[in-house]
């Protein structure tokens, strides 16, 4: 059989920027989280740092069409969320890892995946081929049989990546992935960050400052739901160089620029 | 169907005499990717050396078949299961099958008062609605509240379950009682699709929850004290029920949109 290519996989892309939102409002609750925000993010990797608070996971939210933003304009990979038509297509390009990942205690991480898959309707017949390399690629070959109530914190974080890039997402969206990986898993991660980071958009958000200086290609730094601050992560280094508060150059390079903006404001 | 390789041109191209810039080379390709009979006289116009590479190929294939991995099992049923119902539903559908059985009993023991089945039938399915599509109940729900099916086909598929669970239990306590099957059908589909377009504005367990009490405060509670059967559940109002029950469902496909966000999760 000739596998029929349709023409969305074809079409070029139109867009600049995967994440395109100018004058951001986002409310979690009745406190206004995310509040004039504005922030284009391209391919790549892209670190979000902020301190507690912040509004990092409900920008996150919004970014993946959990939320409806209050105010602003929202367009992710080239459509506007508002675009009640496109929505469906749009959601089905996406990829999202909460950062209280709830699971199904008794579904296994291969029942799981392939759930996320099609919800998120790819074709049948490629699931089951997609569902195995985004558990090999997490690296849970050997337990992608056991039940997600068996699994340790850091296999379920990974059980949750899995099913984030299970197909393969034109905008991943990763909130706090590294929570509970031992230091060589967050290192063979950070090796995947950056393999999903050609051909895609993604956007982790974190509070550790060495991931997004070691597997991120940019960092944003948000506070009280503005943008504070954008650049390479050699920028945070190199401000963190005699200056700042922390146990490396890019930790001080953090407290230099979130001491600076709020002296400011 | 393109016709078949001539002959002469496979053997040309089993040979190498074909080369890669010969216009004829890409047409025969592209049918011999697609066309088992031609495949097979390829291989047996094939050289020697190729002949012994396919046959390292073969072994080597069968080897991996032999001691590599097991293909994993298809469980149809089981893959179902996930894709129509929510495990939170499980402890809901135990609860109400208590209480259809106890209101049942009661109308068989006191079969002068006001039915308990008839009373309850309306509020029935709106428990399982609350649990199956909420933030509280359903664990995984930021993960799926944003994916492409999440909204009004999820939230229907998951309704289907309730009701299929439902609607069996109160047929044949209906049936054993003798009432009029619209007489309970009816206001449990009405008040199934008010709750639905209710819960687009509000969430639907908030949604649920308001109908619900509503219901027992306004209409059950002055049964039980006046024992007599309210007019909402006798003969005379089931076509009132019907035009509700058509409206609500119409209105609540319309405002289908409604259920994409986390807002309808509450």
């Amino acid at each position: 059989m000739v596998r029929a290519v349709s023409a969305d996989e074809v079409a070029p892309s139109t867009e600049a920027w995967q994440v395109e939102a100018i004058g951001l409002r986002v409310k979690a609750g009745s406190r206004l989280a995310v509040d004039g925000l504005d922030l284009t993010l391209g391919p790549g990797v892209h670190g979000l740092l902020g301190p507690n608070g912040a509004g990092k996971t409900t920008l996150m939210r919004a970014l993946s069409t959990v939320i409806k933003p209050k105010d602003g304009r929202l367009r992710l990979l080239g459509r506007d969320i508002t675009d009640r038509r496109s929505l469906r297509a749009l959601r089905s390009r996406l990829g999202y890892l909460p950062q209280h990942f709830g699971f199904y205690p008794r579904f296994t991480v291969r029942d799981y995946v392939e759930y996320m898959a099609w919800l998120r309707e790819m074709p049948a017949t490629a699931v089951p081929a997609a569902t195995q390399r985004a558990i090999d690629r997490v690296g849970l070959t050997d337990r992608a049989d056991s039940r997600l109530k068996s699994l340790s914190g850091g296999m379920l974080r990974r059980a949750g990546i899995a099913q984030a890039i299970v197909n393969e997402p034109d905008l991943l969206l990763l909130d706090e992935p590294t929570a509970g990986l031992d230091p060589e898993q967050r290192v063979e991660f950070r090796e995947l960050l950056r393999d999903l980071g050609d051909a895609s958009c993604v956007l982790v958000s974190t509070h550790l400052v060495e991931d997004v200086v070691a597997a991120c290609s940019n960092v944003i730094l948000v506070d009280q739901g503005r943008l504070v601050f954008r650049g390479l992560p050699g920028d945070l280094v190199r401000l963190g160089a005699k200056d700042g508060i922390g146990d490396s150059a890019a930790e001080r390079g953090y407290s230099v620029l979130l001491r600076d903006h709020r002296s400011g404001s | 169907m393109t016709a078949h390789v001539p002959i002469a041109a496979l053997t040309a191209y089993a040979t190498g005499g074909l080369r890669a810039d010969d216009a004829m080379a890409w047409p025969v390709e592209a049918h011999l990717e697609t066309c088992a009979g031609c495949q097979d006289r390829l291989s047996g116009l094939v050289t020697a050396p190729v002949r012994e590479i396919l046959a390292e190929a073969r072994i080597a294939v069968l080897a991996q078949a032999r001691n590599g991995p097991r293909p994993v099992r298809r469980r149809r049923l089981r893959r179902l299961s996930h894709r129509w119902a929510s495990w939170s539903v499980l402890p809901w559908a135990l609860v109400t099958l208590i209480a259809i059985t106890a209101a049942f009993l009661l109308d068989e023991a006191f079969p002068t008062r006001s039915s308990a089945v008839l009373l309850l039938a309306p509020v029935a399915p709106l428990g399982g609605l609350a649990v199956a599509w909420s933030r509280r109940w359903d664990p995984a729900w930021e993960t799926v509240s944003g994916t492409a099916r999440a909204g009004i086909e999820l939230l229907l598929r998951r309704t289907v379950v309730v009701l299929a669970t439902v609607l069996p239990l109160l047929a044949a306590v209906g049936w054993r009682l003798g009432t009029n099957p619209a007489l309970w059908l009816l206001p449990c589909l009405t008040f199934t699709a008010a709750a639905l377009l209710l819960g687009g504005l509000i969430g639907v367990s908030r949604a649920a929850a308001l109908l619900g009490g509503a219901w027992l405060l306004a209409v059950v509670l002055p049964a039980l004290v006046t024992v007599r059967l309210p007019v909402l559940v006798q003969p005379e109002s089931a076509g009132g029920w019907a035009m509700a029950a058509v409206a609500l469902a119409a209105l609540a496909l319309l405002r289908a949109d409604d259920h994409r966000y986390q807002t309808s999760w509450t």
